[in-house]
């Protein structure tokens, strides 16, 4: 509910948010970071949360988010992802990557670790030779990195050199990448298609190349299912969701029509994959919920209401098929909600973890919500 | 600057036009000022000249001082604290203009006094910011320059109150002194240490500022707060028990005007006279003789002017003094009668020892219903166009401004948006909030957001397109092509030529579309293979954007179809990019190059027919081809002519017998 929702204005544009990593057994994470863009000091925040042990007796939280620590950062930040609990990694349109890590004895942060113009054109050492890094994603300790460059770098966090670079891996701009499993990658590009890259295989072409039919709308952000690693969303310049099955054919399942303007970001809820969030260009936020279609569903997945809710999807009979991939997933199956009335200007990013939803805007504002369910 | 006649001259530190001639460029929201080389005689043309030279930023042998001063006419733009007033005021702002006009009356006005409110709850938060900023800093010019920021804050939100009262809510006779009474309690807030000094110690009745306290309470009619007070100062004299208690039965029994229509004008005013007649009595009688206090509270009680304005130092404004005399001697006033009392109270309040500051001018000017004034003067004296285009955009939506029509540009609310736009705009961050206001600019927003969006540095990708979705939306075309062209451009430079093509696919824009396929063409020709497959095997139906890409694309297609050994299918597709004009002529004679393989195979492959026209083609580009004279000097080239001549002809020849062969069988 939009009471849950408690917002901040930090007077900057903020073009990244991302939750950190819960600790251990605790069901939402206490910080969340923050990454700006497109004003003359771009910083990296640190924010506390909230305290979700500080609840009301009526189930409230209290207190908006905090900072408790933020750090220069040279250029716009376009990604940012955490590596583990205390280290997080940026991209920048510089071109350059950098781990920074978030002392919380003192709080503070501080670089530790940095890869400049890891994303160039063509001449690295002329001073205007970076290219934006527009898309990072971690699986500790790998870093994978992509750019307007069309350039892939893998880089280990305890290695100075990069692992290995794809020169001209694309001929249009990476506009994101994600982890299709722990050895092959997921990027997008600006010519609208999908592509798999096996980073064992030392071909330097993708294993698999998928793409959107008619016109070649680019597309700008991409997530795979927490559980079921076939099913993967995108979101395209037009506003468009996209659902493709990777395991067969060369086009998206299903194109889902919401937004009106560029999808900067897809999440499914990493422990609720029945839910996706999407945010764009026009302002809007949309919660994408197929846990309501209840009749299509076998029973066993509703008994005891919301706590299905975590029930793990790998531990389920092979044969469901994802509400994901029905073949008509507007008809009635699919309840979606648009999370910001009324919002006029941009929502860059969005990030989703346990109950937590975080997102922000080019109207210089944070918004957190403690209660996605509730 | 809006109203021009009355704008002072504004001095550019550092210049000195005395001795130099100054130059100056308009830039869409600031202006370069430099001094030229010339003195104060230099002709005219000569100062043209060196107005170029520089904007230019060079001019030779330019003197020691060449200075260029970046004229700004929004400085609180980039003050940083603001960011969040702006940001903020923008949401209020978009609600208004998507606000219910069809709402009748009341509702209509209540929606606009809650948009007013919203407005004035921005300013304060920003002045609460402000104030902590200001409170926490240990740079003395950083808090004094936060100080001013809060007092600039808080005489906007005073200005804003007051024209919320008498213009947006337009509160009538009655509601209208309660309504500025709140004014006066939120704004004064000088005496409010005092106030809590008193109430906060042991015995606030021994306290020196005790009296002060009450006479506050009564200048500013919280009279129970007044009445509690006395009440502790009465329990420690008992003596003077029955004289407390006639003031205090006194201002317990005052009449006030009700919010509700419970009573009418003429009934309270019946019940005012009662009431001050018996105030009158007891002054009169000397009840209050031997205590002066009470006595100058009772002639408060009366309206007594000269009693009221003893209390100058408590009041600190001349309008306090209004509204304290308003409400003990005219509580029924209307607001035509405002403009009298308020002039006689500034005048009396002053008294000639000092002159009227800018802020009181404009708040006379609000008391005078000269709201065109007020907006004038705000303009003048604010270093923000903010205020004065957000009130002026509520204003109007008020329907208050309708008649009034500038000698340029088109209304007040139009002109002072576009200003506050453009400042937006100026700024490195803010310039998304601009296009908004552009856009409920109905006359000449659309060319300011034109002008302002191309200068738009476009330092990344992500942000060209999110201008580009701004352009976009609003089918501004001509600024559609051109961001994409520069981005093309971009790309191009760093040998992007993939990037490059999406953008003028983007953009529709065919003649770059065909530059860049030449790009890749010429790539060919250098390396002998393509680059950038990934592209060019995708390009959909972007394909038939230009006739050129159209050619890259069917010529791919009959290099994979070779590379499959496919031959028959590549030969016919080779001669069709030749014979229906697919193929620019530069080309052709790679593409007859490309088909000595296919010549020379085991195989035969061209028909005699498809052979013919593949002679025609060569001899049409041996001998249409005005550079003949060229063409013979080159060997390289006669040799590969000679070569394809020969293997043609040996192709018709194995061609011939073959269909003849198959003919004949």
């Amino acid at each position: 509910a939009m009471e849950d929702v408690s917002a901040k204005f930090v007077s900057q544009k903020i073009s990244r948010t991302r939750c950190g990593p819960c600790r251990r057994r605790a069901p939402a994470p206490d910080v969340f970071a923050t990454g700006l863009w497109d004003n003359e000091d771009n910083r990296i925040s640190i924010w506390s949360a909230g305290d979700l042990g500080n609840a009301g007796l009526n189930g409230e939280y209290h207190g908006e988010p905090h900072l408790l620590c933020d750090i220069q950062h040279n250029g716009d930040v376009m990604d940012m992802q955490f590596l583990d609990q205390e280290r997080i990694v940026v991209a920048s349109s510089t071109g350059t990557v950098t781990i920074f890590r978030h002392h919380q004895n003192n709080q503070t942060l501080s670089a530790d670790h940095r890869w400049a113009k890891a994303h160039y054109h063509v001449d690295q050492d002329t001073s205007c030779g970076g290219a934006a890094c527009t898309g990072v994603v971690c699986n500790n300790p790998e870093i994978v990195t992509v750019g307007e460059d069309g350039r892939i770098n893998l880089f280990r966090a305890d290695q100075k050199d990069a692992v290995r670079t794809i020169d001209n891996a694309d001929s249009s701009t990476l506009h994101a990448v994600t982890f299709l499993r722990t050895t092959e990658i997921l990027t997008v590009n600006s010519i609208g298609q999908l592509k798999i890259w096996d980073l064992r295989q030392q071909r330097n072409e993708p294993s698999q190349i998928f793409s959107l039919a008619g016109d070649r709308v680019p597309l700008h952000c991409v997530d795979r299912h927490p559980n079921q690693q076939h099913i993967v969303a995108t979101g395209g310049q037009d506003g468009m969701l996209s659902i493709w099955d990777i395991r067969q054919g060369t086009m998206p399942v299903s194109l889902l029509n919401a937004h009106e303007a560029e999808m900067w970001e897809v999440h499914f809820h990493p422990s609720d994959p029945d839910h996706l969030f999407t945010c764009s260009e026009d302002g809007s936020l949309w919660h994408w919920d197929t846990s309501t279609n209840v009749s299509e569903k076998p029973s066993f997945l509703h008994q005891g209401g919301r706590s299905t809710a975590y029930l793990s999807h790998s531990t389920m009979n092979q044969s469901v098929v994802s509400a994901w991939l029905s073949n008509d997933p507007t008809k009635d199956r699919m309840e979606i909600t648009n999370l910001i009335p009324n919002q006029t200007l941009s929502v860059n990013s969005l990030d989703v973890l346990g109950p937590c939803l975080v997102y922000g805007t080019d109207a210089e504002a944070i918004y957190v919500n403690r209660q996605l369910f509730a | 600057a809006p109203l021009t006649d009355t704008v002072p001259p504004q001095v550019v530190p550092g210049a000195d036009p005395s001795a130099r001639q100054l130059c100056f460029a308009w830039g869409p929201a600031e202006v370069l000022v430099c001094e030229t080389l010339f003195g104060r005689a230099g002709g005219a043309g000569a100062a043209a000249r060196a107005l170029t030279g520089s904007v230019a930023g060079t001019g030779d042998g330019a003197p020691s001082s060449s200075h260029v001063f970046v004229v700004r006419r929004d400085q609180d733009i980039y003050i940083h604290t603001l960011r969040k007033l702006f940001n903020e005021s923008h949401g209020i702002f978009m609600g208004l203009q998507r606000s219910e006009e069809e709402l009748a009356g009341k509702s209509r006005k209540a929606q606009l006094v809650q948009v007013s409110k919203n407005y004035r709850s921005v300013i304060r938060a920003c002045m609460e910011d402000m104030h902590q900023a200001a409170v926490s800093t240990r740079d003395p010019a950083l808090q004094s320059q936060y100080s001013t920021q809060v007092s600039i804050l808080s005489a906007m939100e005073l200005i804003w109150n007051l024209c919320e009262i008498l213009f947006v809510e337009a509160a009538t006779a009655g509601p209208l002194l309660l309504r500025l009474l709140d004014w006066v309690r939120l704004h004064v807030c000088d005496v409010d240490s005092m106030v809590r000094e008193v109430l906060s110690s042991e015995s606030p009745s021994k306290h020196k500022l005790f009296w002060n306290v009450v006479d506050v309470f009564v200048l500013q009619g919280r009279m129970d707060e007044a009445r509690h007070l006395l009440s502790k100062e009465a329990s420690a004299n008992p003596a003077s028990m029955n004289m407390y208690k006639i003031l205090d039965d006194l201002m317990k029994k005052m009449p006030v005007p009700s919010l509700g229509n419970t009573q009418t004008l003429t009934e309270l005013e019946l019940k005012w006279q009662h009431w001050h007649e018996e105030c009158q009595r007891y002054l009169q009688d000397g009840t209050f003789a031997s205590n002066p206090h009470m006595e100058s509270i009772c002639k408060i009680l009366l309206g007594d002017e000269d009693a009221i304005l003893e209390k100058k130092e408590l009041m600190t404004t001349w309008y306090h003094f209004l509204v304290t005399r308003l409400l003990y001697s005219h509580p029924t006033v209307k607001p035509m009668e405002l403009r009298f009392y308020a002039q006689s109270s500034m005048d009396l309040f002053l008294g000639g020892e000092s002159s009227p500051e800018p802020l009181d001018l404009i708040l006379m000017a609000a008391f005078e219903f000269e709201m065109h004034q007020v907006i004038k003067e705000c303009s003048i004296v604010l270093s923000n166009w903010w205020f004065v285009a957000h009130l002026t955009d509520l204003l109007d939506h008020c329907k208050l401004l309708q008649s009034h029509n500038l000698y340029f540009g088109s209304n007040m609310r139009e002109f002072l948006l576009l200003e506050y736009a453009s400042g937006l705009f100026s700024h490195h961050s803010l310039w998304q909030l601009g296009v908004d206001y552009f856009d409920h600019c109905p006359e000449f927003g659309r060319v300011y957001l034109e002008l302002h969006i191309e200068r738009i540095p476009l330092s990344t990708e992500q942000k060209a397109l999110k201008v580009l979705r701004i352009c976009e939306q609003r089918q501004m075309h001509e600024q559609v092509r051109s961001i994409c062209k520069i981005m093309a451009m971009k790309a191009l430079r760093n040998n992007r030529l993939g990037s490059a093509l999406s953008w003028s696919i983007r953009a529709k824009d065919a003649a770059f579309a065909t530059l860049i396929s030449d790009r890749f063409l010429k790539d060919y020709c250098e390396k002998g293979c393509f680059s950038d497959l990934d592209l060019i095997d995708n390009l959909g139906p972007s394909m038939l954007l230009s006739d050129r890409l159209t050619f890259l694309g069917k010529y791919r297609e009959f290099h994979r179809l070779y590379g499959e050994k496919r031959f028959a299918e590549a030969a016919r597709l080779l001669l069709t990019l030749m014979t229906a004009h697919i193929a620019p002529c530069s080309f052709w004679m790679t593409l007859l190059t490309d088909a000595l393989p296919l010549l020379e195979q085991k195989e035969v492959i061209f028909s005699a027919e498809q052979t013919y026209e593949l002679m025609r083609c060569l001899e049409d580009l041996t001998a249409g081809n005005p550079d003949k004279q060229k063409f013979q000097d080159d060997d390289v080239e006669t040799t590969k002519v000679e070569m394809l001549r020969l293997a043609l002809a040996r192709n018709l020849a194995r061609v011939i017998v073959k269909e003849g062969t198959v003919e004949g069988s």
